[in-house]
This record gives C-alpha cells, sequence and structure tokens, in this order.
C-alpha cells in the first residue's frame, strides 16, 4: 500500500459515499425537518409529507418551463432555484386550505392522531391525482444549467489518480440552498418572537394559550414553513435525481425513520437523523470491492463485491434504524415528544 | 347494531342494484369479475376493521400482509422444483439456522451481560459472526437454486398441495409478521405503529420482488393450480355443453360465468366465516373489552386489563384476515406479479373501504369494500370521460387537453382521496356506524 493507493481509496470513498450521503441528507433532513414540525404542532405523522413534495416540484417544473419559454435562466445555475418562491407559495396556500377544510374541523371537534392520519392520507391520494393528471406518472427531468462543478477527469488528471471526484452543480445547490433555509429556520425558531411562540406551542398546548398565544397563528404559521421546507427538498431531490412521483412516496419511510432519529418534533434532530439515514443506507449499500482492493494487499484482494446489502434493500437500512431506535431510545437520540 | 335494518338492507339493495346494472348493461362476466374483487375486498376491509375498529389500531402496511398471502400460495401450491431442492436446500437450511442462533445469541447477551459497552460490543460481535456465516452459506444456495432452469423455474417451487390450504398458510405467515412487528411497536405511541408498519410492508415487498429463488421475482410465478375448472375444460366437458345448450347461448362467456361463480361461492363462504367468527367475538366478553379499551384506555388499564397484549392480539387477528385475503387474490389471479402490489391500491385503498363503510361495524367495513372497490373500478372510465367534458371548449389538438386526456385515469386517485375526506370529515361514523 503506497500513498497513491491510500488517495485513489479516500477519493472513491469521497465520490460514492460521502458526497452523495452528504447531499441525499440534506434533501432527507429538509423532508424530516417538515414531518417533525406538523408532528410537533398538530400533533400527528403526516402521511401526505412526501406527495406534497411532488406537487411543490411540480409546481416548479411548470414554472421552469414557463421561464425557459421567456428565455430567462440564471446559467450556470438550474432555473428551478428562481421558481422556488413562487413554487413554495403555491403549496403554501394549497396546505392551508387543505387545514382550513380539513384538519382544522378535525382539531375543534379533538380527533384522535389516528383521525388525523388518515385525513392526511386523503390528502396523500388528491395530491397523488393532482401531480399526475398534470404532469404524468413518467420521470421528468427539469435540471438545467451547467452539469458539473467538479469533473471526475480533471481530478484524475490533476493530481495523477486513478479514480475521480465528480462534484455536479445540484450537489452543491443541495448543500447551499439546506444550509441557508436551515439557518433562516433556526434564527426564526430560536430568534424571533414568533418562533419561541411557536416551540411553546409545541412543547405545551394549553399553557402557550394561556399566555396569549393565538393557535391559529401559530397553525398557519406552521403549514407555511412545511410548504417551504416541501418545496425545496422535493426541488433539491428533483434536480438532484430526476422527478418521478413516484419516488416521493417511497421516501415517506426514510424520512419518517430520520425524524423519528432525531427524535419527533425536534428540529435540529430531525435534519441530524437525515444524516444517520443517509449515511447508513449509501455506506451499507456501497461495494466496497475496489475499495478495500486499494488497501490490501493484493493476495489478500476480496472475491466478492463486499456489499453488506444490495441496493434494492435500501428501504431496510431506514426501517432497521427505526427499529433499533424503537426498541433502544423511543424518544430518539435526542429528546423529542413523549412517547 | 345501533344501525337500523332498514339503512343496511337498503345500501346493500343498491350494491346488488349496480351489479345487475353492470351486469345488463356491459356484460355478466365483468359483472361477476367486479363482485369477486370486491369480495376479496371486502375480507380485506374486514381485516383492517378488526384491528382499527376494535382497537383504533393505524396499521399502514396492508400490502405486506396480502403480499405474503399471495407468498403463501405460491409456497403452497407450486409444485416443487427437486433438482433446485437438491442443489440448494442444505446451503439454505444452514444459513436459516445461522440466523436462529444469531438471534438467540443476542437475545441472551442481552439478558446476561449487564455490562452496557461489553453487551454492545458482543451483540456487534454476534451479529458479524452471523452475517459472515449467513452470506457464505446463503449465496452459493441462491445462486445454485437460481442457475437451474431459470426460464421455466429458476426457484424453489412450492409444497405441490392443493391452493385451498394456503388461505390458512397466508393467513398464518401474515399473523407471524404481526406478532414481529406489533410486538416491538404497539407498546409505544400510535404513530410508530403506522410507520413501523409501512416500513415492513415495503420490506416484505422488496424480499418478494428480489429474493428469485423464493419467488422468482419480477419473472413472476405464474399458472399456479386452481381450486375450480378451467374454462377451457369445461367447454370440452359434455355435462357443460347441455347445460349450455338448455341455458341457449354461446359457451365460451357461460364457461367463464360458472368459473366466477365457483371463485363467487369460495369467497363468499370465506367472507361469511369471518364475519361470523368477527360478530361473535365482537359480542363476547372479550370484544366488549377491546371496545372499552379502544373509548377509554386508561379507564380499562385501571381495571387491569393488559392494553398492549389486547392490542397485539387484536393486530395478529387483522393481520391474519388480510394475509388470507392476499392469499385468495393469488388465487384468483392464478400468478403471483409483485410489481403489481402498489401501496396506493393495497394499503390505502383498503383503508379507505373501512372508513367510507363505518369503522366498528362489520356489515359497514363490507359494504365499503364493495362500494369503494366498485367505485375505483368504475371511476377510471368515469374520470377518462369528466375530463373529457371539462377541457372540451379547447381545441382537440392543445397539448394541455391532450396531456390531461392521456393523465385522466388518475383522476380516480382524486376521487377516493375526496370521498375519503368527506366521510372523516363530516360522516366519521361511516356510512353503516359502529356501536
Amino acid at each position: 500500500m503506497t500513498g497513491i493507493d491510500l488517495a485513489n481509496a479516500a477519493v472513491l470513498l469521497g465520490n460514492f459515499v460521502i458526497v452523495p450521503a452528504l447531499v441525499y441528507g440534506s434533501q432527507l433532513g429538509l423532508a424530516a425537518l417538515g414531518v417533525t414540525l406538523v408532528y410537533g404542532i398538530l400533533r400527528f405523522s403526516n402521511f401526505a409529507h412526501g406527495d406534497t413534495m411532488a406537487f411543490g416540484a411540480m409546481a416548479a417544473i411548470l414554472c421552469t418551463w414557463t421561464l425557459q419559454a421567456a428565455g430567462i435562466s440564471i446559467h450556470p445555475l438550474p432555473t428551478a432555484l428562481l421558481t422556488l418562491p413562487l413554487a413554495g407559495l403555491l403549496t403554501m396556500l394549497l396546505l392551508i386550505c387543505f387545514d382550513r377544510v380539513i384538519y382544522r374541523p378535525l382539531r375543534r371537534t379533538r380527533a384522535a392522531p389516528e383521525s388525523m392520519i388518515i385525513a392526511s392520507v386523503g390528502i396523500m391520494f388528491i395530491l397523488q391525482g393532482i401531480v399526475r393528471l398534470v404532469l404524468g406518472p413518467g420521470e421528468r427531468n427539469f435540471a438545467d444549467g451547467e452539469r458539473f462543478l467538479v469533473r471526475a477527469r480533471d481530478v484524475r488528471e490533476a493530481f495523477d489518480l486513478a479514480e475521480g471526484l465528480s462534484i455536479r452543480v445540484t450537489q452543491v445547490v443541495t448543500l447551499v440552498v439546506t444550509a441557508l433555509l436551515v439557518l433562516a429556520l433556526m434564527i426564526f425558531l430560536y430568534r424571533t418572537r414568533t418562533g419561541k411562540a411557536m416551540r411553546a406551542y409545541s412543547d405545551n398546548k394549553e399553557l402557550a394559550q394561556l399566555s396569549g398565544i393565538n393557535p391559529e397563528i401559530v397553525v398557519m404559521l406552521t403549514w407555511s414553513i412545511v410548504a417551504i421546507l416541501a418545496t425545496v427538498a422535493g426541488v433539491l431531490y428533483g434536480l438532484d435525481k430526476g422527478y418521478l412521483p413516484f419516488v416521493y412516496f417511497s421516501l415517506l419511510l426514510p424520512t419518517f425513520a430520520a425524524a423519528i432519529v432525531g427524535g419527533l418534533g425536534n428540529p435540529l434532530g430531525a435534519l441530524f437523523g437525515g444524516f444517520v439515514v443517509s449515511f447508513s443506507e449509501i455506506a451499507l449499500t456501497y461495494a466496497y470491492k475496489r475499495f478495500l482492493a486499494y488497501l490490501l494487499p493484493e493476495r489478500l484482494e476480496p472475491g466478492t463485491l463486499m456489499q453488506v446489502l444490495s441496493t434494492e434493500y435500501k428501504f431496510a437500512v431506514s426501517f432497521l434504524i427505526l427499529v433499533l431506535v424503537l426498541l433502544i431510545r423511543p424518544t430518539g437520540l435526542f429528546a423529542g415528544k413523549s412517547v | 347494531m345501533t344501525t337500523s335494518r332498514t339503512r343496511v338492507f337498503s345500501l346493500y339493495a343498491v350494491m346488488f342494484g349496480l351489479f345487475m346494472i353492470v351486469g345488463l348493461f356491459q356484460s355478466w362476466n365483468l359483472s361477476l369479475a367486479i363482485l369477486n374483487l370486491c369480495l376479496i375486498s371486502a375480507i380485506m376491509s374486514q381485516g383492517v376493521n378488526i384491528q382499527w375498529g376494535y382497537a383504533g389500531l393505524f396499521n399502514a402496511g396492508i400490502m405486506g400482509f396480502a403480499a405474503l398471502g399471495g407468498l403463501a400460495a405460491v409456497i403452497v401450491s407450486h409444485p416443487p422444483v427437486i433438482e433446485a431442492w437438491q442443489a440448494g436446500s442444505t446451503g439454505l437450511l444452514v444459513a436459516g439456522l445461522t440466523l436462529l442462533a444469531t438471534l438467540l445469541a443476542i437475545r441472551i447477551a442481552c439478558k446476561k451481560i449487564t455490562n452496557r459497552r461489553l453487551r454492545t460490543l458482543t451483540v456487534a460481535l454476534i451479529v458479524a459472526l452471523g452475517l459472515i456465516i449467513i452470506r457464505q452459506t446463503y449465496l452459493p444456495a441462491t445462486e445454485a437454486i437460481e442457475a437451474i432452469n431459470p426460464t421455466v423455474t429458476g426457484f424453489l417451487g412450492g409444497l405441490g398441495l392443493p391452493i385451498l390450504l394456503s388461505w390458512l398458510a397466508g393467513g398464518l405467515l401474515a399473523a407471524g409478521a404481526a406478532w414481529c412487528i406489533g410486538r416491538i411497536t404497539l407498546g409505544l405511541r400510535s404513530d410508530y405503529l403506522a410507520i413501523a408498519t409501512l416500513g415492513i410492508s415495503e420490506i416484505l415487498i422488496a424480499i418478494i420482488k428480489n429474493e428469485d429463488w423464493l419467488t422468482r421475482g419480477v419473472k413472476n410465478v405464474i399458472g399456479l393450480p386452481r381450486p375450480v375448472p378451467l374454462e377451457i375444460e369445461l367447454q370440452q366437458s359434455p355435462w357443460f355443453m347441455t347445460l349450455a345448450n338448455r341455458l341457449g347461448g354461446d359457451i365460451a362467456p357461460l364457461s367463464g360465468i360458472f368459473v366466477k361463480l365457483c371463485y363467487a361461492g369460495l369467497f363468499f363462504l370465506v367472507l361469511l366465516l369471518i364475519i361470523m367468527l368477527s360478530e361473535r367475538s365482537l359480542n363476547s366478553p372479550w370484544g366488549r373489552m377491546m371496545l372499552a379499551i379502544r373509548d377509554n384506555e386508561d379507564a380499562a388499564r385501571a381495571l387491569g386489563k393488559d392494553v398492549v397484549h389486547r392490542r397485539l392480539q387484536v393486530f395478529i387477528l387483522g393481520s391474519m384476515v388480510i394475509g388470507i385475503a392476499g392469499a385468495m387474490l393469488t388465487t384468483l389471479d392464478g400468478q403471483l406479479t409483485p410489481v403489481s402490489y402498489q401501496p396506493m391500491r393495497f394499503t390505502f385503498l383498503i383503508w379507505v373501504m373501512t372508513i367510507v363503510g363505518g369503522s366498528g361495524n362489520n356489515r359497514g367495513a363490507v359494504l365499503g369494500g364493495f362500494l369503494v372497490w366498485f367505485t375505483w373500478v368504475e371511476a377510471e372510465p368515469a374520470g377518462i370521460w369528466l375530463v373529457d367534458q371539462l377541457t372540451s371548449i379547447m381545441a382537440n389538438e392543445n397539448p394541455i387537453r391532450q396531456q390531461l386526456l392521456q393523465n385522466a385515469a388518475h383522476m380516480r386517485h382524486i376521487a377516493m382521496g375526496v370521498i375519503l375526506l368527506v366521510v372523516i370529515r363530516w360522516f366519521p361514523r361511516g356510512l353503516l356506524p359502529g356501536k
């Protein structure tokens, strides 16, 4: 094993595990933030969240097409970034509508959390229908602008390595947008009066109401924030991996797993949970054969792929994490809502 | 029953009328085909009703339990592939035993070792060791099995028993899975059950799709044996020819109707049996205790009822019914097609059935199964018609109109969502409310 081998192994791992896991973790973290906020304020698991993301992405795609037709672009960045405010606003309006018509009356009758879950299933049906009616069930690629920030070949040639590291523009965009959004959310939740009111309401509804916090305003705010988070997460995921309506539904499981790992109702925990899920998922489904070939002496080189789980079972990883957390620390790694 | 008899009777009469309309105006074969799926849906919906209506448990993994039923149909009824058994059974056996031994060892280690750090270390070692042994035995065995005649078999096959037995086996398999998942989640908040069941169903489907040695994966298992005669054999048997002659009419559709009636009879028997048992259990001390737990958990707990254990019971029973229905569905199809298991169709649609029918009421759950499946089937043409009408002001070549028309079939998702929301918002007790 030489220094070059070590560098090759590191670049290989960075290219196929660390960078993708960071990006996927940010997307999951944003999604889990939405789920955890709904849980903290409204006390139910929102099954419609995956399809809310799909709706946000759909709105962004429609706006992107309009902008592209008008010849507006922010090359080298994807045009879809420009559409985030409008798409977020549309999703916001939709969610607030759903709250007015469905969730609020259910809250008034003090419906059980399970009834709220069922209502979210109804909304999930409607969102899936709308999304498929408008854009169809097939895949749509709406990422434009420059494709790569760092090309694999450039890295190979520059450092004279056998392995290359490629970083796509969408990956950097994901990381930057996530960081900015989370920073803004944290400042809002922990530094502003309204944000503090929201957290107080999440901690203790009755006490918050006694202190003069208007629950309806808190709920409206929650849905607005959730809509923005869902839209951004949906668009980032779609830009990075292609928009496919069905995939957004199947993101529900890793999203919930992330939210539970961080403790349901805990915003920072949800973000952290997103990275826990993404790193375990990618690390456990990556085939380490080439990686080990660099590190081990030749006669020890592995004959098999050295893959713990095949990629078809990546959802099993989220599930395993979920079960482990439920068995060992049901409130999540950080304190979540009471069990 | 608090529901008035007239209401039950009139709603069922409406349902009967709908089948008559389809029979008279479309075809009797279609009407009976819808009826058969309605019967299976009714059983699934009854399974959910046992969990939700009796105990307030939200199961988001109906699809997984139904798929287990389908798996049971293959394992029980498909003729065994002897060569595959010879090639891979030892390896699989060793892998399976290692898995059991690993789980047992983890359990013992968790109980005996008190030092936290030492315990974590031991468990990690056991898991690693177990994984290595399982991989070394399991992979060659499955590869050997899948290599045998892959275009036709390439899997273990089944036991070659009558397929009707698989209905029971499917129930048992689903019950076993429910036991595992229930043990982990039922002591915790209700949301966790929903999320964990959602996960387990995705994993079960992934297993059925990818473990080719067991289910042939996406290559599908086709031509499962049938509990009723084949249409083509009927058309050639003399007694059926004379029957067809006497009834007058074409023999081909008649044989289809006859076969579907046979299935309908079998399904109806199962449905009746399940309803009878559910009805009796609900009106027993056990049933009253379940409802008491559902309505006021704290009071029931204060009276010394073991809430978690009762919930586990009811969760297992409900999942078992869903497993039975899953096996029946695969029997009706005569094939196991893993890609057909979609969560919207197999989990959430069943939820709509239970909620619309009336949770906690067995007759309601059955009616919901009938009505909602019927709507689901007929909503597709209706949606296309509706979109066509709504967009008729646009020119025919308008891309928006073309796009909407092409995807109009998805209108039925919207229809189901609206139905579910209307019921949960304005009629939370459903069409036939329970106690």
